[in-house]
């Protein structure tokens, strides 16, 4: 048996594909652009053809994210505070915490040792804290956002932002530019704000497990959530995709949906574990 | 939203206050007076006045969603977007001369002969009337009261009956008449019998599946906050407990096939309200009380004590108490109405009517072991409210809850 998962964020599509097992056979990452539908499309075709497994071998696919309801082939959805919590919880058991920095949002949440979501906190309606706020800073220090983990790697000097906005904190940059402050140490202070902002969110104890696009492409920021909790912080397989595979778990397991993408709304709080078909 | 038969009756009941008022302030038929929402209303029927409610005004504002068109108006005039949004869509509107009092006939916001705060919501209340204040150059009065109490003392109320007092002698001047004792006392009597009636309206969602939803309350406390005192409103309320109780015996709920009963704590979001209420509805959850509409509950005021009583149920009110008065509030109410889930709102320009600021949420949710979830918006300013967040916040938490009653239920099989 094969079912998949697709996570339609903000910035990107992840797709992926697992077996009964939950081992991973296929993934994808694309740019989620304007069309949303048509990403997702291409995602889970580009996973499919990875794995090796065509439309019609997959039982199930489930889809979540941002635009979990523009994903029109999904069988159910759910959202992503349950898929990224899904996603980590089977790699990592609870209780624990999950940090998950995307594009758009952070979100902290708590899953107990039952594997079960107690709680989340989401950013407030705001790009600090999130990676658009890193895409900001890479631009005005004018380095593809793809260099800037390792431009932070020639850190030397301590640096502080201290503003709370992204418009702000762009401003305060210019102001150190002139003060003559090198791009490396600027591009770690940007890291430094960042995690400043996620540990405000709430009380991360415990064994914390951090998943996004962002931890997958700016290893900078695990080691820096460390440091800052003074405490080891876990990065499962495919930190990136961790929605696309909780909503494949979602899928396998046939937790009930209450999202719109559901068939019928007013039947679809069946219960977990029961057999969820189109 | 929930369609009731007394929605006409409403319409009838707000539409003859707003004409009414619309007489006394633009032919002279009365004098008016503005009021804020717990302002010494009962005082100013009592000696004759037409009662505006701002509040009331910056709700419409709100819920038309044209608050965000006058908000700039007033920043520019040096009101802050970070001070109450109902302050500055209401001062925008006027500066902007536009009001939707039109639709009942009113040139615009009605003029004011004198302005009545109570301080117990917030010191914006008064900003708010000093401005008109200063616009029309008419008398602003009001009660300073204080805040964060424990529990409510007879030197509180004193002080404040005090106050209200020291306000009879302008208030006479400007309404020219004498305040009648009888007058008063009648005023209290009808607006506790409002208060009562409306309290059982509300009590009537306790039922399951309830009857109305607080995004229904919203509406249909129109009566209970601007004709406080006055018969009109308690004639109302006899209609919609009448049908609530009716739709209550005959299990007709609010939310169709009701499976989770969820508490609001804070403001409503005017501009989202219908999309708020829809989105809680598919997902099968009826969000049955609120801090909010209970506000309109005064059941201490009394006719045999008027100005005393008057005096208690100001300083009563939720929005002026301590924490840890306001967790027992919040704690017995989920219990009332056998709630599944708190939302908080966390209003960005209403800080005084956001309780989630000083740790209450994780606090009240240890000692009931009720989940909570923060919902970042604002009353008025829509800039403030992202619906892709609030969306996968509330999807996101009704998932939670339904996961841990399919766990529970597990657990007992």
């Amino acid at each position: 048996m094969t079912y998949a998962g697709v996570d339609s964020g903000s910035w990107n599509t992840k797709a992926v594909v697992i077996d009964a097992g939950a081992r991973v056979l296929g993934t994808s990452v694309v740019r989620s652009g304007a069309d949303l539908a048509g990403a997702a499309e291409q995602c889970y075709a580009q996973a499919l053809d990875r794995a090796g497994c065509s439309r019609d071998a997959v039982s199930a696919v489930w889809a979540t994210g941002f635009g979990r309801q523009s994903v029109a082939f999904a069988n159910g959805s759910r959202t992503e505070l349950d898929c990224h919590g899904r996603g980590a919880a089977h790699y990592v058991p609870g209780p624990l915490v999950v940090v998950d920095i995307g594009g758009q949002d952070a979100k902290v949440i708590r899953i107990d040792a039952a594997g079960q979501r107690v709680s989340h906190r989401m950013n407030r309606k705001c790009a600090a804290g999130t990676g658009s706020f890193l895409d900001e800073i890479a631009l005005r220090l004018g380095v593809p956002i793809e260099h800037m983990d390792a431009l932070a790697a020639g850190s030397t000097d301590e640096l502080e932002l201290s503003s709370f906005c992204t418009v702000f904190a762009g401003t305060e940059l210019l102001t150190l530019i002139r003060g003559g402050k090198r791009p490396a140490d600027l591009a770690m202070a940007a890291y430094r704000s960042l995690v400043k902002r996620i540990v405000a969110m709430d009380v991360l104890d415990g064994r914390v497990v951090a998943t996004g696009g962002v931890i997958a492409h700016h290893p900078t920021m695990v080691s820096l959530l460390a440091r800052e909790m003074r405490a080891e912080v876990l990065v499962p397989p495919h930190p990136q995709e961790m929605g696309a595979f909780g909503a494949a778990l979602a899928a396998r397991d046939g937790a009930a949906s209450v999202g719109p993408a559901s068939a019928d709304r007013l039947t679809s709080l069946a219960p977990l574990g029961a057999a969820h078909a189109r | 939203m929930t369609a009731f038969d007394a929605t006409s009756t409403l319409k009838a009941t707000m539409d003859r206050y707003y004409r009414d008022l619309g007489a006394a302030a633009e032919r002279g038929t009365a004098p008016v007076a503005w009021c804020t929402s717990v302002g010494p209303a009962e005082l100013l029927r009592a000696l004759g006045f037409r009662v505006f409610f701002p509040e009331n005004h910056a709700a419409m504002l709100g819920a038309a969603r044209t608050a965000n068109r006058y908000m700039p108006l007033a920043h520019a005039h040096g009101y802050s977007q970070d001070i109450c949004s109902y302050l500055t869509s209401d001062v925008g509107a006027y500066l902007a001369g536009e009001s939707p009092l039109s639709a009942y006939g009113l040139q615009g916001t009605p003029r004011a002969d004198v302005l009545v705060f109570n301080t117990n919501q917030c010191r914006d209340v008064r900003d708010w009337f000093e401005w008109y204040g200063r616009a029309w150059n008419v008398p602003v009065v009001g009660v300073r009261s204080p805040r964060s109490l424990e529990a409510v003392t007879d030197d509180d109320v004193e002080a404040i009956a005090r106050q209200i007092e020291r306000l009879v002698p302008t208030l006479e001047a400007v309404a020219g008449t004498r305040l009648d004792a009888p007058r008063l006392e009648h005023a209290v009597r009808v607006s506790r019998e409002c208060s009562d009636l409306w309290e059982l309206c509300l009590r009537t969602a306790a039922h399951e599946p309830a009857p109305l939803t607080f995004f229904d309350g919203t509406v249909h406390m129109g009566p209970a906050v601007v004709l406080r005192g006055a018969e009109e409103a308690c004639a109302y309320y006899r209609v919609l407990l009448q049908e609530l109780e009716q739709r209550a015996r005959e299990n007709v709920a609010a939310v169709q096939g009701e499976a989770f009963r969820l508490y609001w704590d804070g403001m409503p979001i005017w501009g989202r309200l219908r999309s708020l209420s829809t989105l809680f509805a598919e997902f099968r959850t009826s969000v049955v009380a609120s801090t909010y509409c209970n506000s309109w509950i005064f059941s201490a005021l009394d006719p045999a004590d008027p100005i005393r009583s008057m005096a208690r149920a100001s300083l009563e009110l939720f929005i002026g108490r301590s924490e840890e008065a306001k967790e027992d509030y919040i704690a017995r109410m989920t219990e009332l109405y056998r709630v599944d889930g708190i939302v908080y709102h966390d209003c960005r320009t209403c800080p005084n009517n956001t309780n989630t600021r000083y740790g209450m949420p994780g606090r009240l949710a240890d000692r009931t072991g009720i989940p909570a979830l923060v919902l970042d918006g604002d009353v008025n300013d829509m800039r403030c409210v992202s619906d892709e967040q609030a969306r996968t916040n509330v999807e996101g938490f009704i998932e939670q809850l339904a996961d841990a009653r399919h766990l529970a239920r597990s657990a007992r099989v």
